[in-house]
């Protein structure tokens, strides 16, 4: 444990005299107490705080509509064989699109704002979603599913009763990587076109040349990535210990 | 293969065939404006125009070409240092935890760092692709030799291997789907910040392409973009695939 903090703490010092002694001069130099300073202004002034709510927001909404289809795709092409052959062109022409091609696009529909980035983040988060939960839902014992056609279940009750109850753990599995393709999308959407959040922040203290409040936004987007990792995976082991074991 | 599976896949493709017939129908009737979605046939025409007239060409050569060189240095650097990382683990305790903080880091955000040490210059997409696309393959590398069975490396000290032939006969072919997986992945960052670094800076591409038609309105121009960098993926993808396949074709035999 406390071997992991010597090399951070090593270079957080050696930055530090490098910046504080001037040998370097250059707009670009800072040291990190001059980043704590300013991220700590920052957050008291309440922009740090704006931004952060901003990109959150359209990370969660992306997440969640995003999230959304790819369950539900996943669990229709993972219950229906015939589906999943019959979508598999689409998706497969659909999917190697890379998310941020779909900015310049998603600017000319929503323009500036939210739904610019929510749309981008949508995109990116189905393709998580759907195979997670396609390959989830293929993997549902096949006692299960003769449970459910010998009591002549529909396939609404099939898919509530039988089916999602058993893929719980991979559906949050799903949730958690979709979280993580979620909030790095938004900040690069932001850093590329919109001018709002996390991303834009960055972009503004670089362009108006203050290296000390972009490096205080950087390591703030560091620690909002890590933290959500981390409480999802703590959650994750908290809520699903159960099921592991059965 | 059945009759049933040859009349699903026909169906796949018809059903590719219905959605771009509902894009046309959607355009032509304008139930969705124009502005932002063209008919199928004038998303096709503006891609036929950029191939005939060769500007096509220069942006997928222009955008590859930096790709390319941002990932061969990402390559080398990610796996070098961790195979040196993977192997001892005295230095992974000091350094691991350092990276799995950086881990969740998006790529794209050092990009106003590079701006600001660089400039929007090629240099500066180069560092980017490179960088971003390190963390990957450095920390699968990592991963795939700290997985090494122990027992193999205690049999190679019974039979007194130099440490070259340890890295060559033991931890590499043993790593080598971790560190694949990673190099995968870190082909796929390196596309994406390729893309984004173009939108913010002057250089011919793909992406700037795109973000250039959109701003001047030109929905046809966009398209064909989208539709390029989608085939693009998917060669990559199929490229990556066939690779992939050769290299672990040992395992597969077990």
């Amino acid at each position: 444990m406390l071997r992991a903090l010597v090399l951070p703490v090593l270079l957080l010092l050696l930055w530090e005299f490098v910046g504080q002694s001037g040998l370097i001069q250059s707009d670009m130099m800072s040291y990190p107490s001059a980043v704590a300073a300013a991220g700590a202004a920052a957050l008291l002034d309440g922009s740090m705080l704006k931004a952060t709510q901003q990109t959150i927001v359209s990370a969660l909404i992306g997440l969640l509509i995003g999230g959304g289809i790819g369950i539900a795709l996943g669990a229709w092409f993972g219950m229906s064989d015939a589906a999943n052959r019959l979508g598999r062109v689409s998706v497969e022409t659909v999917r190697p699109i890379p998310s941020v091609a779909l900015i310049p696009l998603a600017m000319l529909v929503f323009g500036f704002g939210y739904g610019m980035t929510i749309a981008v983040v949508a995109f990116a988060c189905i393709w998580p979603a759907l195979i997670i939960t396609q390959t989830a839902v293929k993997q549902v014992p096949r006692e299960l599913l003769e449970v459910a056609r010998g009591l002549e279940l529909g396939w609404v009750r099939k898919l509530f009763t039988i089916v999602l109850p058993d893929v719980v753990p991979n559906l949050f599995t799903a949730l958690r990587l979709a979280a993580g393709v979620a909030l790095i999308v938004a900040v690069t959407v932001e850093i590329t076109a919109n001018p709002q959040g996390l991303g834009y922040a960055l972009i503004v203290a670089q362009e108006t040349l203050h290296p000390d409040r972009m490096f205080a936004y950087l390591i703030w987007v560091g620690l909002i990535g890590w933290l959500l990792n981390f409480g999802l995976l703590q959650a994750q082991r908290r809520l699903f210990t159960r099921w592991d074991i059965a | 293969m059945t009759a049933r599976a040859i009349l699903l896949n026909i169906g796949s493709v018809v059903v590719l065939l219905l959605f771009l017939a509902l894009w046309q129908f959607a355009a032509v009737t304008d139930l969705v404006s124009r502005v932002f979605l063209p008919p199928v046939t004038d998303a096709f025409d503006a891609l036929w125009r950029q191939v005939e007239d060769g500007s096509l060409v220069q942006a997928i050569l222009g955008t590859t070409g930096r790709m390319l060189v941002g990932f061969a240095f990402a390559v080398v650097v990610g796996c070098g240092f961790g195979l040196l990382i993977g192997l001892s683990p005295t230095v992974r305790a000091y350094i691991e935890p350092s990276l799995e903080f950086l881990r969740p880091l998006p790529a794209s955000a050092i990009i106003p760092v590079a701006i600001l040490m660089l400039g929007l210059t090629k240099t500066m997409i180069i560092f980017v692709i490179a960088f971003g696309s390190l963390w990957p393959i450095l920390l699968a590398t990592i991963q795939g030799v700290k997985s090494v069975e122990p027992r193999l490396f205690e049999m190679a000290r019974t039979m007194e291997l130099s440490s070259r032939e340890v890295i060559t006969s033991i931890v590499l072919p043993s790593a080598v789907p971790d560190i694949f997986a990673g190099v995968r992945l870190g082909l796929t960052v390196s596309l994406i910040l390729a893309v984004i670094t173009e939108m913010m800076s002057a250089e011919v591409g793909l992406g700037a392409n795109i973000l250039h038609a959109a701003r001047s309105f030109n929905s046809p121009d966009l398209f064909a973009g989208v539709i390029t960098l989608g085939l693009l993926g998917l060669v990559i993808n199929a490229i990556m695939e066939t690779a992939q396949r050769h290299l672990t074709r040992w395992q597969q035999d077990y």
